[in-house]
């Protein structure tokens, strides 16, 4: 993987706006952000609807996965450019969700929606009519996903990432400040993970910054990328656009994603937790 | 919007006693300006959340006590950065102005 083969500028984006193999996907928190306007020829997906499984806390199962790409008129073969609000946070997570399943070129459109505004570029409010096509996805790639009992087999051993902002991981905060604070989890991290928050990969217009900054970043902050490392967030949106930046972007081959993460780890009963700044002990 | 608090969507649906709210309106020219994009930052300038403001230029934060920055990027404009020391059970506001 380099920066060029899973990411495109703004620019790229325009040149290819009507080349029929490339189909645009916006991916928000925000689900009514669609609705306003969106780039021309670009399709919406929503996250809380298309991107999980409707009754269990889990992502699409593989039928569902290509049940919604079918819907949406993408073939293996096409380019999927995914962008959205929020700095790209459920436009990674799809992007993730996308590379589980197998989909062979899939790029996110570096800035998101963010920068494309503050460039005013163009935004529609036509809905394109896509023809819905035959998806057939891969088995899924558990290389790139953690699940509750490695992550706590993973204390004290591998890398452990938290991507939270620091109120979060120290336990002031308990959710993204632009959400209420009311859930039921108790506050704190993982005891040995540190907390490099996602927002460090990402200049203010929400563009990644380069190679060199992001490797500087997570070795400056004591983590041998040589070693398997774990991301996590709060529900795995955030944590994945931090597995885009190692994986995807500096090419370091062993990065999963927790997307359990804190809401799941937070709940559990019995496992070490640990408040305040520090990561704590083993 | 009847007994709304200025500068304020609704807060019906929101325990007001126990949040740390931070909100306000974005201006240009004396009108409020929707789609510019608010981020908080910790006392330390560490980025805490972002969101967009509304068709009436709102936004809204629910922090935690303490010093915060409000920071507004808007198109074509600067960044303008606020300064807001926020309590719990109230309502901190912040207006911004960009150029």
């Amino acid at each position: 993987m380099s920066r060029e083969s899973v990411l495109v500028s703004a620019d790229w984006v325009e040149q290819h706006l009507d080349d029929p193999k490339v189909v645009l996907l916006e991916v928000d928190e925000d689900t009514t952000a669609y609705d306003k306007n969106h780039i021309r020829g670009a399709v919406k997906v929503n996250w809380n609807e298309d991107l999980r499984d409707p009754v269990r806390r889990d992502i699409l199962t593989k039928e569902q996965f290509e049940s919604l790409l079918s819907r949406l008129g993408v073939s293996p073969d096409d380019t999927v450019v995914l962008y959205g609000g929020n700095n790209n946070w459920f436009a990674a997570y799809a992007y993730w969700e996308f590379k589980y399943y197998g989909h062979e070129d899939v790029r996110l459109l570096d800035g998101g929606r963010k920068k494309w505004e503050l460039d005013n570029r163009e935004l529609v409010d036509d809905v394109p009519e896509r023809t819905p096509t035959q998806y057939t996805a891969k088995e899924p790639d558990t290389s790139i996903r953690a699940f509750r009992d490695e992550v706590v087999g993973a204390i004290g051993d591998k890398n452990l990432v938290d991507v939270r902002s620091p109120d979060e991981y120290a336990g002031r905060l308990l959710a993204p400040a632009h959400l209420p604070q009311e859930v039921s989890q108790v506050p704190g991290h993982i005891p040995t993970a540190a907390n490099i928050p996602w927002s460090k990969a990402a200049n203010d217009d929400g563009t990644f910054r380069s190679d060199d900054e992001l490797r500087e970043l997570y070795s400056e902050a004591g983590v041998d990328l040589n070693n398997d490392t774990i991301a996590y967030c709060r529900i795995g949106e955030r944590s994945s656009h931090t597995w885009f930046v190692l994986r995807e972007i500096l090419g370091v081959p062993n990065v999963k994603n927790y997307d359990g993460s804190w809401t799941e780890y937070g709940s559990l009963v019995g496992v070490p937790v640990a408040v305040g700044d520090e990561p704590g002990r083993a | 919007m009847c007994g709304a608090t200025t500068g304020g969507v609704s807060l019906d649906d929101v325990d007001v006693a126990k949040e740390t709210i931070i909100q306000g309106v974005v201006y240009r020219d004396d009108a409020p300006l929707a789609g510019a994009y608010v981020r908080l930052l910790d006392s330390s300038g560490e980025f805490t959340a972002e969101v967009p403001t509304s068709a009436t230029g709102q936004f809204r934060f629910f922090a935690a006590p303490g010093t915060w920055t409000v920071r507004t990027l808007a198109p074509g404009a600067e960044s303008v950065d606020r300064s807001v020391v926020a309590s719990k059970g109230a309502v901190n506001t912040v207006d911004v102005t960009v150029g």
